[in-house]
């Protein structure tokens, strides 16, 4: 399949990621490679196959539904890039 | 003695018989890492200083007649994709480069339950995406055996450090091979264990459903003894399975007669070095003469698993990075208006090229219109290549491949071409589709001194028959005794 530079700017945006003109050129060769080495799949032989979705047996792990207090906030909010009142700061997202 | 140069368990032989104090060995380390870091580039975060505070302290309960536990006091190395509390995890990554866990991986905090001294957090392919190390944010580290060549990845900090004498044993991770392939290519031994052996609570994901720690280690015997540390089921993490209490040193056995050896021919033909190719053949006439029944048959996957790993892997990428936003714990970029230009600005400088290509290329399969054609034709591969695996392990008790295409390659070589890149992975990462579990033992050298490793594949959650596989052939060929690293071409 043919990759156009519109649908990698496309991807590009749905990933929340934005290419500097200078790196499209590459970005478009490096994935029209991959892609053609991908398409290899279209020809094994699973028709018949159902999916896999994990390595193993996919079941459902139930837990009894606690709330559990991480007490050391300190320890998480030393990573936040700016916070005030233990609280994490953000630009306003409604205007 | 060279202390640094001594397995674990000759380690410990040496502290039962009071030969070696525990501020002794962690000192030689320490020494040994002042000496060869500065050629090897292993580390990301160093912990030397706070590691021989921590010998020091065991030391001096040691001597006040306190009983500590076997492995009290010896050093461990950890790539930098486990959290570790109070320490950098960077994952490589100027998106997480000053970022500090306020937890402990599960994997730690059993490392840590031995008072193991972890010696420092260990360089890797950003994100563990690669095959060489070369992808760091922070720094390329060197192989061993030659410093102008890569250690192999995306554990090569793990690998080369082990290699290098300065640390006795590591954890990696291993998605696609990335415990194996750096075994390989760094003359040690690496173990994935089956998917769900280990927890993976706290360590950064990649791909969730390929994911897995694994060690390195300088023997089988040590390989045996971390995987005992490290296994088990943990309630923190869904997908660990509980397979009950193992004790992984009791398949240290060398009498291998009639142990049902499988050779995929797809395995050894194209793409395959010559040199390669004839040390695997020498060691499997090894198996044969060690009165192993070895049969050759078709295992026609590589090709698509290597096409699946990659649609697989990138498109769990692509969702599980989408955490990384420039909220909460992250690089933030600087003079944002507002948070989707937070977002996007943050997330276009905080990841390097070749994690951005694979988010792009997993939103792209995973996006309406792709989906079929890629995804999910790929998540219909993994079931083939899980029956074929089924098939085969019906016949025979392991399979025998090369662990890598190639000894290892000279730095800057593929960095730029990410297909070439990929193609390093042909014979690992059809393992992690399936979750077996897979070893990477030395089994030679090139004509140029470069370390060539054989990979034994098992059956799930029988790791206790490729353990027994690689020690009897080790125990038989003595490549640690034969050939060791020589740092050249500084």
């Amino acid at each position: 399949m043919q990759v156009s530079k519109e649908e990698l700017l496309h991807i590009a945006n749905l990933a929340q990621l934005t290419l500097e003109d200078n790196e499209v050129e590459k970005y478009l060769q490096n994935l029209q490679e991959i892609l053609n080495f991908a398409n290899i799949v279209n020809n094994a032989p699973v028709d018949e196959l159902d999916i896999t979705i994990g390595a193993n047996e996919a079941k459902n792990v139930f837990r009894k539904d606690e709330v559990k207090i991480f007490e050391d906030i300190d320890s998480l909010l030393q990573n936040a890039p700016t916070q005030e009142q233990h609280m994490f700061k953000l630009p306003k997202v409604i205007n | 003695m060279n202390i640094t140069e001594l397995t674990v368990h000759e380690l410990q032989d040496k502290l039962k018989n009071k030969e070696l104090t525990v501020t002794e060995i962690t000192k030689a380390y320490v020494d040994r890492i002042n000496e060869k870091e500065k050629d090897v580039q292993a580390f990301i975060t160093e912990l030397t200083e706070e590691g021989m505070k921590q010998a020091e302290e065991i030391q001096k309960r040691i001597d006040a007649g306190e009983k500590v536990g076997e492995l009290a006091g010896i050093p461990i190395g950890i790539k930098d994709i486990i959290c570790t509390k109070g320490v950098k995890t960077t994952c490589a990554s100027k998106m997480l480069e000053n970022f500090i866990s306020p937890y402990d991986a599960t994997v730690m905090e059993k490392i840590n339950a031995e008072e193991m001294i972890d010696l420092g957090k260990l360089n890797m392919d950003e994100f563990a995406m690669g095959g060489s190390t070369e992808y760091s944010y922070f720094k390329k580290t060197k192989n061993p055996w030659d410093l102008s060549r890569v250690p192999g990845g995306s554990s090569g900090g793990s690998a080369a450090a082990v290699a290098a004498d300065m640390v006795p044993w590591a954890l990696g991770t291993d998605t696609g091979g990335s415990v194996r392939q750096p075994a390989s290519l760094c003359g040690i031994v690496g173990l994935k264990p089956t998917y769900g052996l280990i927890s993976r609570y706290g360590v950064v994901a990649f791909a969730s459903s390929l994911d897995q720690v694994g060690v390195f280690t300088k023997d089988v015997q040590d390989c045996a003894m971390l995987l005992n540390v490290v296994a088990g089921h943990d309630e923190k993490d869904t997908t660990s399975v509980d397979v009950g209490p193992k004790d992984y040193t009791k398949a240290l056995q060398k009498d291998i007669k009639g142990l049902k050896i499988g050779i995929p021919k797809e395995f050894y033909g194209e793409g395959i070095n010559p040199e390669v190719k004839a040390s695997l053949e020498e060691a499997i006439a090894k198996y044969k003469e060690m009165g192993a029944e070895v049969e050759e048959f078709s295992l026609d996957i590589a090709k698509y698993a290597l096409a699946t790993y990659y649609i697989i892997a990138c498109a769990e990428a692509s969702s599980n990075l989408g955490r990384y936003d420039g909220d909460r714990y992250t690089y933030r970029a600087k003079d944002c208006k507002n948070l989707k230009e937070i977002y996007k600005k943050s997330r276009s400088e905080g990841f390097g090229a070749e994690v951005k290509r694979r988010i792009i290329l997993g939103t792209y399969v995973l996006s309406s219109g792709y989906y079929d054609a890629y995804y999910k034709k790929a998540q219909k591969v993994r079931t083939l290549v899980m029956n074929e695996f089924h098939k085969a392990f019906e016949k025979y008790d392991v399979i025998v491949t090369p662990t890598s295409p190639t000894v290892a390659f000279k730095l800057g070589e593929k960095s730029n071409n990410p297909m070439e890149m990929y193609l390093a992975d042909i014979c690992t990462v059809s393992v992690n589709i399936a979750g077996l579990p897979g070893i990477s033992v030395p089994c030679g050298v090139d004509k140029q001194g470069m370390p060539i490793g054989m990979q034994i594949i098992g059956n799930k959650f029988c790791e206790e028959t490729i353990i027994k596989a690689a020690y009897a052939y080790e125990q038989q060929t003595k490549f640690r005794e034969k050939y060791k690293p020589t740092f050249k071409n500084k």
